[in-house]
């Protein structure tokens, strides 16, 4: 009796209605209505729902009014556990057996109190052709359009009274042939004029913008014996089984889901054993499944036949796949039978991270919310994994077979839509190229707005007898940033203060998380040929990476410049601990004059040809 | 299938059905015995037996059903005619 088999089955149903009964968790109960539950289970949930008044926010309240010419009241639980299942909390308002004309004219009916968002139109046949036997001498034509101007004339009275949502479900044809298969030449017949008035629902709902329900559809996927039981019709006038109501509910709720934006949009597919069989890190390009030669590759070019065309009418596709980036693409650029190609791809993460971290990544790349997507793989624990981490995320149950694959996809109806834009059919690209430029700015635009958003201030001042201590202790005690590691005495320290031979700096960072203290020193000797050579330079490790060296410097240019300095030379001395700053007078845009004592190396910096260095650094003198 | 079993398989859908776990039927079991047993229940309860026992049940044989008993021994009889 469970027909949402995309769905996972409860593993502790019990334990899951007690959680619904009571928590305030929306999602967890969300996750918990995302299972393959049959009609009594769904019923149970619907009660547990009911009585649990925390189930509000961030669910979308939602007013669903029924306008049936047969009984709905089955249909009801299974209605509010699809609403729940899909981000809804629904209010139900029946109109009366057969009243609901008078309701939908009354201007104070309860219809109009209840001011519904969604309007479902659900007659049987027997309601919209009547019951008598087949009249074969009508005119079958005249008649349809009779019963569609009478279906129009309630959408209008619908129209004219709420802004809300028409659904028109399609006549289910539970009547008899009479012809057989060419019944459509024997056009009075119920039977055919069923089959006419579906088809001109088509053309009136698309020009009416009422969205169907296509119960032809459904009955093609599952039978007619499934939807409607004759038994039941005449005992209790069920027009819907109750076993198919769960799959009635669902039907409806993706027609409003997607009306209001909600349908998933982004199909994330795994690699290995999902587009192709095999695993390519290990089976390499000859050796995975894919294409003419055998029935599972033939299998897996359909699959991607099926996603293919899911992009082009406006599924944004992307890859999650635990593999090393080079071998995941190698298929994309290499392989023959491929149908897929890099470029349809709008986000593409081959690495060895955790599938739930990667699938953040893709949400935030594509700038869509985590529940857009739908996550396509064969592997189970991955599955499960996903669902447990990231519940809002959809994903599907994938039968074993890959050959079942595009119809359970279909089946599980995430991106159905209502309305094709011309956007729509070119989407992918605009999301390939979004995601392209994030990748390649992520590293720089991220950091830089980091920095810019810690607002930091860099102090200077010339050495002072305030400073003395913490000059000291940086100048005999840091390692690792420190260009000379050149160690002085307090008295030779002293000695400098206030000195006409020497370019002191201390400097003390602050920013939005509070105040570092001083974290850098710069000690230069001033010479007669206005050469100022870099004695010590050294700085905190506790603020590395954030730009304060290039501050610094700009700042000792500036401060050179006023003592008429015209070159500065810059030393390194390597040791054991200070590689992180072999580098750093090239990367400041001094020029290597030579070698010294040994492996130290000599740096010359004009300063006429200094151009600020860009900092997300305020620099002022305390 | 025995009708100790099938009483035993119907029990949990009485459970399900009436959401109450400690639900126990007998052959003399009737609606008015169980709380919630309503005509709507009630074509719940022979959908959800059709399914369980791979069963269909007729028309006529629906406004037969008096009480539990019945249930089974019909419930038995289509098993036994479908060998």
């Amino acid at each position: 009796m469970n027909h949402l088999t995309w769905l996972a089955a409860p593993t502790d149903w019990k334990a899951d209605l007690k959680v619904v009964a009571g928590t305030s968790d929306v999602t967890r109960a969300m996750a918990i209505a995302r299972q393959n539950l049959d009609f009594i289970q769904t019923a149970a949930l619907d009660r547990r729902i009911a009585g649990n008044a925390a189930l509000t926010a961030p669910l979308v309240p939602l007013k669903l009014a029924i306008l049936s010419s047969s009984t709905v009241e089955h249909l009801l639980p299974s209605l509010r556990v699809a609403a729940l299942r899909l981000g809804f909390q629904l209010t139900i308002h029946r109109t009366d057996y057969g009243q609901y004309m008078q309701e939908l004219l009354a201007p104070d009916s309860a219809l109009a109190q209840f001011a519904p968002d969604v309007v479902l139109v659900a007659f049987d046949v027997d309601h919209v052709l009547g019951t008598g036997p087949d009249d074969l001498q009508a005119d079958g034509v005249a008649s349809v359009a009779r019963a569609l101007e009478k279906l129009r004339a309630v959408w209008s009275a619908v129209r004219q009274r709420f802004p809300a949502q028409v659904i028109q479900q399609t006549l289910l044809n539970t009547t008899t042939p009479l012809l057989g298969g060419n019944e459509h030449r024997l056009a009075a017949s119920r039977h055919a004029m069923t089959q006419a008035l579906n088809t001109a629902l088509a053309t009136a709902g698309d020009a009416e913008g009422v969205d169907l329900l296509a119960m032809e559809a459904a009955v093609h996927a599952h039978g007619l014996a499934f939807w409607h039981d004759r038994v039941l019709w005449h005992r209790a006038k069920q027009e819907i089984s109750p076993k198919a109501a769960p799959l009635f509910a669902e039907l409806v709720f993706r027609l409003i889901a997607a009306r209001r934006g909600r349908s998933a949009k982004c199909l994330v597919l795994d690699l290995d054993n999902t587009l192709w069989g095999g695993v390519i890190g290990d089976d390499g390009l000859q050796g995975i499944a894919l294409g003419q030669g055998s029935a599972l590759g033939e299998a897996f070019t359909d699959f991607q036949r099926y996603v293919a065309a899911l992009a082009r009418r406006g599924v944004i596709l992307a890859v999650c796949s635990k593999n090393d980036e080079r071998n995941a693409l190698e298929p994309f650029e290499k392989h023959p039978e491929m149908v897929l190609r890099r470029t349809d791809i709008g986000c593409f993460m081959a690495n060895w991270e955790d599938k739930a971290s990667n699938l953040r990544r893709i949400a935030a790349a594509l700038n869509i919310g985590l529940d857009a997507l739908v996550f396509v793989d064969d592997n189970p624990f991955e599955r499960n994994q996903v669902r447990q981490q990231l519940p809002m995320v959809h994903v599907p149950e994938m039968p074993e077979d890959v050959s079942s694959h595009p119809a359970f996809l279909a089946a599980a109806g995430y991106f159905e839509a209502v309305t094709l834009s011309a956007e729509d059919l070119v989407r992918t690209d605009h999301y390939r190229l979004r995601a392209e430029n994030e990748k390649a700015m992520a590293a720089v635009t991220d950091l830089d707005s980091y920095l810019r958003g810690l607002a930091m201030v860099m102090g200077w001042r010339a050495f002072d007898h305030e400073g003395l201590n913490r000059i000291v202790q940086l100048i005999n005690k840091t390692n690792q940033f420190n260009l000379t590691t050149r160690r002085l005495s307090e008295a030779e320290i002293t000695a400098m203060i206030g000195s006409p031979t020497h370019l002191t700096l201390q400097l003390r960072l602050s920013d939005a998380n509070g105040d570092h203290g001083m974290i850098s020193v710069v000690i230069g000797a001033l010479d007669a040929n206005h050469l100022l050579t870099l004695d010590v330079w050294l700085m905190s490790c506790r603020v590395l990476g954030r730009g304060v060296e290039k501050a610094a410097f700009n700042l000792l240019v500036q401060q050179a410049l006023a003592r008429g300095v015209q070159r500065i030379r810059g030393l390194y001395f390597p040791t054991p601990k200070n590689q992180m700053v072999e580098g750093m007078y090239g990367e400041l845009g001094f020029t290597k004059t030579g070698t010294a004592a040994g492996d130290a190396t000599v740096w010359e910096y004009d300063v006429s040809r200094h151009v600020p260095l860009t900092a997300a650094i305020d620099t002022k003198e305390f | 299938m025995t009708e100790a079993q099938i009483y035993e398989k119907l029990t949990v859908l009485f459970q399900d059905i009436f959401d109450d776990d400690h639900l126990t039927i007998h052959a003399d079991t009737t609606a008015g015995d169980v709380a919630g047993w309503d005509s709507f229940n009630h074509i719940n309860l022979i959908v959800s037996a059709e399914a369980a026992f791979g069963i269909k049940i007729q028309s006529a044989e629906i406004e037969e059903l008096q009480n539990v008993g019945q249930f089974v021994k019909l419930i038995h009889h289509r098993l036994a005619a479908k060998g």
